[in-house]
């Protein structure tokens, strides 16, 4: 126990900033965010993730976004189990055609008002995957989606802005 | 001790052949008469290989028709034996009697390649990967398959294995987990908290990663390996480049063959990091989860500093890597590889005595010795059974040659020994890279490509972080992709956690299955 209070002591806090170019635009966009998600979240945006045919990089990324660096529950953002408890969904692709009924129970099983992000290159346009007799390529083909966060797979820092976008939108 | 491949050769005299023209020298394939197929597998189980992977091909753009390829190891060898099989008669004899993982193989063939399995064959040959709702004669691996066209959805039902009784239920779990993971589902049955059975559902992120190769260019075809299974983007597209290179007799620079070790060990200590770390979790330990996610954190930074990217993708091309460290990494690394062990030790120390920890992951999800042999599992999931298999030692290719890894074997097959055994590694792999980068040989990084010959094959294993990864890749007659066959460690790990789940309660579920941390999409392609 002794052991685990020296290290925890040791640690410290070592939630961090955002690097440097993106710092002055945190302060200003995080200052709208938590007046937003206080508003229209009552201080908390719940998300479900969806995984919905990925290679697994994005959700690397979406986990890290929880780690004690990015930390982002300072936001007020934090994971559900469960899509009714959801505001928003964060799917991951291409869809493949195994999940794509999955994929639509999940949506129909998220209260609505409800946002849908697409996250990585394959979950905006199918990626390298493409379309074919087993993947159906981007999010947007098999649920509505509201916004879009590129990138292979994208950094918890663009993960954290794009959520940001479209909150402010 | 008789080589594998004399074994095959003595045993069927003049009816055996051995490819040499289409396959370069290295690992050798041999060609047995289809009807005397499954007399290899008996061969082989009686000389003490695993079947390490088994395959099937379309070859009619070649002119000829179709052929299963069965992959055995045993200690330094690897030997392919292949049967060609006539299009109007697509069987060929099972090999699931001698060896238990060929029927997931084996169904895997049937479902996506139409060749049907005869014999003595196993009872289960229900689709794998295919789900219920496709159309059954939709098998995309043959050339015949139109893969840009949308498959109808069909009516169909999965027989699941059921368990009656009084007092026994079901548990459905997935394709949509609880936590940010990959899909699949899991079926358990039990008996108050007890667990009678669990059978697995894989398939849901098939994504036809075999038939986009054949598609692709070879350049392009490192890509989507790299995007096989995501977090073992180093390893996968590693082993995809050296069949290439085998194809072509490439020779990658030795800086090259360095920083891809690198890379590797790299992507070895961040994984098993983060995977310590959520075992904890799933143990309801947190504070071990943090820091353990903090470590992961920092690697991943380095990474992107040393090499432009958080996970490495895209930095392993064939002929060699895409990047030359920048001026200042030795400096980098070093600090890093100072710091890290400092702390990893500190925290390691504490998981280590804690008693509750102690009291979850030991003698929970026990997988025996013999288990792990006979399901040919890999790995560390092997290792913490008592397996003694890296293919960094069996296979090794510069500089691991050089730099042999430390093989951490340990045999109480339990949660603990599967994340012991990764503790073990992290020091090993911290090890290896502070050698690596002290005899880092200077010049170039990248050699080039020269064209792929028409019609060969070309062999490739690489331990990943997960355990040994195969490639097996085949050019057509224009020198293009005619097949990539694929099989990630979790093909055959995934059949261990059924077995290691007998005798556990359904809490401790998600412990063991963490602790085996298997990929969904490098299993479902």
């Amino acid at each position: 126990m002794l052991r685990i209070l020296q290290q925890i002591f040791r640690t410290g806090v070592v939630t961090e900033p955002l690097p440097e170019p993106v710092e002055a635009e945190l302060i200003e966009v995080g200052g709208r965010l938590e007046e937003a998600i206080r508003r229209r979240f009552h201080r908390s945006l719940v998300i479900r993730e969806v995984d919905a045919g990925s290679c697994n990089g994005c959700e690397l990324e979406i986990i890290a976004m929880n780690n004690p660096i990015y930390n982002c529950e300072r936001f007020g953002i934090n994971f559900t189990a469960s899509p009714r408890f959801a505001d928003m969904l964060l799917v991951t692709g291409p869809v493949s055609v195994n999940m794509e009924i999955a994929l639509k129970r999940t949506y129909d099983a998220t209260p609505t008002p409800k946002m849908v992000v697409a996250v990585g290159d394959c979950g905006c346009n199918g990626g390298i995957f493409g379309e074919s007799y087993a993947s159906l390529g981007a999010i947007v083909n098999v649920i509505p989606v509201d916004a879009h966060i590129p990138g292979c797979p994208p950094s918890p820092v663009e993960l954290l802005h794009g959520i940001l976008r479209l909150i402010r939108s | 001790m008789k080589t594998l491949r004399d074994t095959i050769m003595t045993h069927f005299g003049t009816s055996a052949t051995l490819c040499s023209a289409t396959c370069p020298p290295g690992v050798p394939q041999i060609l047995v008469p289809r009807e005397k197929f499954e007399d290899v597998g008996w061969l082989m189980k009686g000389a003490g290989a695993r079947l390490a992977a088994e395959w099937g091909v379309d070859e009619t753009l070649m002119g000829r028709h179709f052929a299963v390829i069965a992959c055995f190891a045993r200690e330094t060898e690897y030997l392919l034996v292949r049967c060609d099989i006539p299009s109007d008669e697509p069987t060929f004899p099972s090999l699931s009697k001698k060896h238990p993982p060929a029927f997931r193989f084996e169904r895997q063939i049937l479902s996506l390649l139409g060749l049907t399995p005869t014999g003595h064959v196993h009872s289960d040959l229900r689709p794998w990967i295919k789900h219920e709702d496709w159309p059954i004669d939709a098998w995309p691996l043959r050339k015949s398959f139109d893969a840009g066209r949308r498959m109808p959805r069909v009516a169909g039902d999965y027989a699941w294995v059921r368990a009656e009784g009084e007092g026994v239920y079901e548990i459905p779990v997935g394709p949509v987990h609880a936590g940010i993971i990959e899909p699949g589902h899991f079926r358990f049955q039990a008996i108050g908290e007890d667990i009678l059975n669990l059978e697995e559902r894989l398939g849901y992120t098939h994504k036809g990663i075999e038939k986009r190769f054949e598609q692709l260019s070879w350049g392009e075809g490192a890509r989507l390996a790299g995007r096989v299974s995501g977090d073992s983007t180093v390893a996968h597209a590693l082993t995809y480049c050296r069949a290439v290179e085998a194809m072509t007799g490439t020779n990658v620079p030795p800086r090259g063959a360095w920083l891809r070790a690198i890379m590797l060990e790299r992507e070895r200590i961040a994984n098993h990091l983060g995977d310590i770390g959520a075992i904890a979790n799933d143990a309801a330990f947190t504070f071990f989860f943090y820091q353990f996610m903090r470590l992961k954190e920092l690697v991943l930074r380095g990474n992107r500093r040393l090499f432009g990217h958080r996970y490495l993708m895209d930095q392993v091309l064939p002929g060699g890597v895409a990047v030359d460290l920048p001026a200042d990494a030795s400096l980098m690394i070093e600090e890093e590889l100072e710091s890290l062990p400092e702390e990893f030790e500190r925290i390691i120390k504490a998981y280590d005595l804690n008693a509750s920890l102690d009291d979850r992951l030991r003698e929970t999800g026990i997988l025996s010795a013999e288990t792990a042999r006979e399901l040919g599992t890999v790995g560390f999931v092997a290792r913490a059974s008592g397996q003694p298999l890296d293919c960094r030692l069996q296979a090794p290719f510069a500089p691991y040659d050089r730099f042999p890894p430390r093989m951490v074997v340990l045999n109480s097959c339990d949660v603990h020994a599967r994340a012991w055994v990764r503790i073990e590694e992290i020091r090993d792999s911290v090890r290896l890279i502070h050698e690596l980068l002290a005899t880092l040989p200077a010049g170039e990084t990248l050699a080039p490509l020269p064209d792929v010959p028409p019609d060969r094959s070309a062999f490739a294993a690489v331990e990943g972080w997960r355990g040994e990864i195969v490639y097996w890749l085949q050019s057509g007659l224009n020198g293009g992709i005619n097949r990539c066959a694929i099989r990630d460690p979790s093909s055959v790990n995934w059949l261990a956690l059924e077995q290691a789940i007998h005798g556990n309660i359904v809490p401790d579920f998600p412990l063991c299955n963490k602790s085996f941390n298997q990929s969904y999409s490098g299993h479902d392609l």
